[in-house]
């Protein structure tokens, strides 16, 4: 089978061509065949995905339509709550965790009929640009299982990107969608934060963090975001006002919209590449009728310093839970403090260990105010900066990522240069902005390259018909070579 | 600005227990991650803190309903020690 769209699975669903169980059945096919190479699950539910597809199959045939996501099999980050399966975050500390209750995303995603295929891989509790950070072993790219498939979110891009799922959700703190997305050629987007439930997300950042789709196209991303976002009365920072329709622009093309390009996010330290795929982007949407305007940003230069002050700090505090008293590892000791140091430096990979230490030492007297007050003050200036930018522009683009898919063990011995993966997509995450981040082409070597669309809070059709047309112009429709399916 | 870090105090209190040669590693890390992020200094300005919900939220309130909540059970089962409905833990005063 051809990888196909949620929106062509759709169709061949209700024209009676396709079963949901043929689909799930294809996935698994798929997987069977790629996992080896590419392991994009930490777990695969076949027990409750068949359950679900033969629900969706006779609720379908019974007349019972639940909208774009009937029977599509989908692959949930493992950061999110699953009740009666293993839910990790890729940490030992969560080992044979199994949660008591869904996230809200994971209900959404029930209701509105979909297959839940598996728990993808990830770096551990988010943290990680290239899902090396993982308790449980890395993720590779399909594209070249030498490289990394980029990260937090790597399973479920590597899963879309090789169709051992038709959809994935991710979660993104500091890109951690939309750059795995980037370099493994799907399309992958953060929506505005408080619009998708972060009840059931295992917390890294409460202030960045928001659960968002990778898809094939961007029209499966708008439909799947419709199934998941809304009010949520067990998320306290849930917005409660109206939601806009996401697909409503999408078709509309570019011409007589506003077009920034973002002077801080190119040049040096990015790809060649990547740089002329972007600049040639930026022509074609011009042509298309745009009017095309370079904006100056100045405080990006500055958002990663802020960001790597303020999302561990949040980090320290959240990750302060795991404490071997109600759930996951316990390693023993004789009084509660020791029981406590043993089990946290026995569960945290050293990624997540760094950013606890590092938010605490930024928490903590004496420093306070130099490092975390002072990373505020720039995250309340890059508001600004976007504030204004928006005031001449209807959306911002820019590279995903300034490079292609990395080598696996290229950056792991360097937190900081691991850390610059995400220079162009924190932004939004300081803001709370939509992005969304869309296939362009393939570099000299075959890897594939990022264009990120950013648009202000509860820009969606905004941002998503901007990036339809940036789809339509580029015209991206090479798969990775992977022997995929043998059917 | 010099970044000056008590990587031992910063462990215990995260509640981190690592050895020695673990704390000198970190301390290393650290001290080049925060010579990057202490280019927060470089902001011009001082604009006001604005770190507010995006969407403008400010406090959410429910009504104070009665409704389900995780079975007791179903919690502790997952508790690494628990007795007669509670979680055990070591000591943590010494009498």
């Amino acid at each position: 089978m051809d990888i196909i769209p949620i929106a062509k699975a759709a169709e061949l669903l209700r024209d009676g061509s396709l079963t949901a169980t043929d689909l799930l059945e294809r996935v698994l096919k798929v997987a069977a065949d790629t996992e080896a190479q590419i392991h994009a699950y930490l777990t695969i539910d076949r027990t409750g995905a068949f359950e679900a597809a033969a629900q969706a199959d006779s609720e379908l045939a019974s007349g019972v339509d639940r909208g774009p996501l009937h029977g599509i099999p989908v692959a949930v980050k493992d950061n999110m709550a699953t009740r009666g399966l293993e839910t990790t975050a890729s940490s030992q500390i969560l080992s044979g965790y199994v949660p008591p209750y869904d996230a809200t995303v994971v209900t959404r995603l029930r209701e509105g009929g979909a297959v839940i295929v598996g728990k993808t891989n990830l770096d551990e509790f988010a943290m990680g640009s290239s899902t090396e950070n993982s308790a449980y072993g890395p993720t590779y790219n399909p594209w070249d299982i030498t490289r990394i498939p980029g990260g937090s979110s790597g399973g479920s891009a590597a899963a879309v990107a090789t169709g051992s799922a038709l959809v994935g959700l991710g979660s993104d703190t500091g890109g951690s969608i939309r750059q795995p997305a980037s370099l493994t050629g799907v399309v992958g987007m953060k929506p505005t934060y408080g619009t998708v439930s972060r009840y059931g997300l295992i917390a890294f950042a409460s202030s960045l963090d928001q659960i968002g789709p990778l898809s094939l196209t961007v029209l499966d991303s708008a439909l799947t975001l419709q199934a998941i976002w809304g009010h949520d009365p067990l998320d306290a920072t849930s917005y409660r006002g109206e939601y806009p329709d996401p697909v409503a622009g999408i078709g509309h093309g570019v011409e007589g919209l506003r077009v920034g390009v973002v002077k801080e996010l190119a040049g040096e330290g990015y790809e060649p590449d990547v740089d002329e795929y972007v600049s040639s982007m930026v022509e074609q949407l011009r042509a298309a009728g745009a009017g095309v305007v370079e904006v100056s940003l100045p405080t990006f230069d500055i958002a990663l310093s802020a960001y790597y002050l303020i999302a561990p700090a949040e980090c320290s505090a959240n990750l302060a839970r795991f404490d071997g008293i109600r759930y996951g590892l316990r390693e023993a000791g004789d009084t509660t403090e020791e029981m406590m140091s043993r089990t946290r430096a026995a569960g945290f990979g050293p990624e997540v260990t760094r950013r606890i230490l590092l938010g605490t030492y930024a928490l903590s007297a004496g420093y306070y105010d130099a490092f975390y007050g002072q990373a505020q003050r720039v995250r309340s200036a890059i508001r600004e900066d976007f504030a204004r930018a928006y005031g001449q522009v209807d959306v911002l683009v820019s590279p995903t990522s300034p490079t292609v898919a990395f080598k696996a063990g290229e950056r792991t011995k360097d937190p900081l240069a691991m850390y610059l993966s995400d220079i162009c997509t924190i932004p939004c995450n300081l803001s709370g902005d939509p992005a969304i981040s869309v296939p362009i082409g393939l570099d000299s070597q075959g890897l594939p390259i990022g264009f990120q669309v950013m648009a202000p809070a509860l820009g969606e059709p905004m941002m998503y018909r901007v990036a339809a047309a940036v789809e339509q112009l580029a015209g991206f429709d090479a798969r990775p070579e992977l022997e995929l399916v043998a059917t | 600005m010099p970044v000056e870090i008590d990587i031992a105090h910063v462990a215990r209190l995260a509640r981190l227990g690592l050895t020695e040669t673990e704390l000198e590693h970190y301390q290393d890390q650290l001290s080049v991650i925060l010579d990057h992020a202490a280019r927060v200094q470089e902001l011009e300005g001082e604009p006001e803190v604005n770190v507010t919900h995006p969407l403008g939220l400010v406090n959410a309130f429910r009504p104070d309903e009665v409704r389900p909540s995780l079975d007791r059970e179903e919690v502790l089962q997952r508790a690494p020690e628990t007795r007669d409905g509670f979680f055990v833990v070591p000591p943590a005063l010494e009498l």
